[in-house]
């Protein structure tokens, strides 16, 4: 009896593990962004290091603060790109391509039953692809990029089984909210989330992308969606799949048809709540984007409630990457976003970590696709976030309060 | 080695957005860090902390972002150890390879106030307060041994050179 996890780990390093084995582990994929990059480059030097152990399985995405907002800002991007051109790095994604997360799998560079890791804490977004990946910072992926190497504690499994179909105006964003607020903030810390069920296999592989990427905010190493066909379609290429035994260990079950729409209220994620609760509360803006809610069917979802509107809440809506863009450019989409009165960033993280496209001023409030809601997140620190799925933050936006957006869907 | 300092309380799920603001990340100048630490829970501490303080917290120290600017800036300010009901995973290895010892105590947060001296023996796993001895569990020895050689850079440098298995 093995969960899927262990069966990675122990596949690639040849040797049977146990949850709380300490163990070397090769990394096959890694990647860092323009945020994370220059202390990376920092520590190599420190650990005099000269030529990166194989350049051929390293991405570096330019997406948080791209383009820059300052000379310091464009400065280090700078010293990102010298290091990219010195290490033969080949993977390279300059500014407006979009967000790592999404560059990553959309270009196929990984492949379910690899070990992945990313200098950014979202990294488990990719655990809905049949792979463990883990989010790490500068230090560790120093070690990565100079060994192909790093340790690992091996992680438990929560498995949370989700059976019944979506509600109408509810989708996996609000799953993953609910699960939030039964796990909380370090209810798997160390851990790894596995989402598995009908609801689960139903879904897309960017909604499955949806409800990966929080895992961090309930403390887990990862999280881990067996892959199928639609992992495989989305990335272009197969890879060896994994999945956890029956009865290896105990499930949490959740009724995908009870759940309602959800909001996380400031300032922790796992303050969650039906939106019809709080329905009402004024917003300053709202944003549709990041790596949790910026996909094309996130654009299309909001967009069928804009159409033919106009927002009264300024709408701000960053594409996770310019296939994305162009995709939902060339199908009408950001034609009628535009016309509700959105505007559209480049590519890329936007303003989810509060540094740029539309930080919040004192004591403004923001309805937001992303996924953290802490204290001055994404700007003053009286300002608030609301965490919502996309369906949600449009609906809001065209009212300038809080809605539940079931009125608006058919 | 022993770690002796005047406490300084925090709660639960202390996020690096909060430790260090992500509009003072992408600096040159890396002496910004210490001088914004915690900025997002209490605007003046970084005015009132000294070297050797140490930082004790509720649960989830350290949850959000992989930005290890938020140990940096810890350490930087002087921060001699960091004590809590629990870590996040991310922060607790950014913390190690900084050589920033943290230390995981159930019941550390209820037995201290905020001005107290406690003393931390992090070899035989114990920490004394005014209001009795807690003791621990401590880190596994890779752990150790990445702490003790300051961080994992100059672990690195000693493995490269042989001095470690």
């Amino acid at each position: 009896m093995a969960t899927a996890i262990e069966k990675i780990i122990s596949n690639t390093i040849g040797k049977e593990v146990s949850p709380g084995d300490f163990v070397e582990i090769p990394v096959n994929f890694a990647y860092f962004h323009d945020g994370t990059g220059p202390l990376i480059i920092d520590v190599l030097r420190e650990m005099e290091v000269d030529k990166i152990f194989n350049p051929d399985n390293v991405a570096v995405i330019f997406d948080h603060a791209a383009p820059p907002y300052s000379d310091q800002a464009a400065t280090l991007q700078v010293k990102v790109r010298k290091f990219v051109k010195e290490q033969g790095i080949k993977k390279f994604h300059e500014i407006g391509e979009g967000i790592c997360h999404q560059v990553v799998p959309e270009k196929g560079y990984i492949a379910p039953g690899m070990i992945v890791c990313g200098a950014d804490s979202h990294t488990c977004t990719l655990g809905a692809f049949g792979l463990m990946a883990i989010g790490m910072g500068a230090t560790d992926m120093a070690y990565i990029l100079a060994t192909g190497k790093t340790w690992i504690k091996v992680p438990e499994t929560i498995r949370v089984r989700f059976d019944g179909s979506l509600g109408k105006g509810v989708s996996s964003k609000d799953l993953i909210l609910e699960i939030v607020r039964i796990i909380g903030t370090d209810g798997a810390t160390y851990k790894v989330l596995e989402f598995t069920g009908e609801t689960i296999k139903e879904l897309s592989q960017s909604s499955r992308m949806t409800m990966a990427n929080m895992a961090v905010e309930m403390g887990a190493k990862t999280a881990f969606i067996e892959a199928d066909e639609k992992t495989i379609q989305f990335l272009g290429k197969e890879g060896k799949i994994f999945k956890t035994d029956d009865d290896a260990i105990e499930e949490i079950h959740i009724d995908s048809s009870s759940i309602d729409p959800k909001i996380a209220i400031p300032y922790k994620v796992s303050n969650v709540k039906s939106v019809s609760e709080i329905e009402g509360e004024p917003i300053d803006q709202a944003f549709l984007g990041s790596c949790t809610n910026g996909r094309y069917e996130d654009l299309l979802e909001a967009a069928k409630i804009l159409k033919g509107k106009k927002v009264r809440a300024r709408l701000i809506v960053v594409p996770a990457s310019r296939d994305t863009l162009v995709k939902a450019m060339k199908d009408g989409i950001i034609d009628i976003l535009i016309e509700s009165g959105a505007i559209i960033g480049i590519p890329g993280c936007g303003p989810c970590l509060g540094v740029h496209m539309g930080v919040l001023g004192e004591n403004e409030v923001c309805i937001s696709t992303s996924n953290r809601n802490f204290i001055g997140r994404m700007g003053a620190r009286s300002s608030k976030v609301y965490l919502a799925s996309p369906q949600t933050v449009a609906a809001s936006s065209l009212e300038g309060k809080i809605v539940d957006p079931r009125r608006y869907v058919r | 080695m022993i770690i002796s300092g005047r406490v300084w309380k925090f709660g639960d799920d202390i996020d690096t957005d909060v430790i260090i603001p992500a509009k003072y990340l992408r600096s040159v100048d890396k002496s910004i860090w210490p001088k914004h630490v915690l900025e997002g829970i209490d605007p003046t501490f970084s005015s009132k902390v000294k070297p050797g303080d140490i930082i004790v917290a509720g649960k989830n120290f350290g949850c959000g972002s992989s930005r290890e600017q938020a140990v940096l800036a810890i350490k930087w300010a002087g921060i001699s150890a960091v004590v809590a009901e629990s870590f996040a995973r991310i922060f607790f290895r950014n913390g190690i390879n900084n050589g920033l010892p943290l230390i995981e105590c159930k019941g550390i947060y209820n037995a201290v106030d905020e001005g107290d001296i406690i003393e931390i023996n992090l070899d035989e796993g114990i920490i004394k307060t005014k209001r009795g001895i807690l003791t621990y569990k401590p880190l596994p020895k890779l752990l150790q041994d990445i702490l003790n050689s300051g961080g994992l850079v100059e672990y690195y440098k000693k493995k490269i050179k042989g001095n470690v298995p």
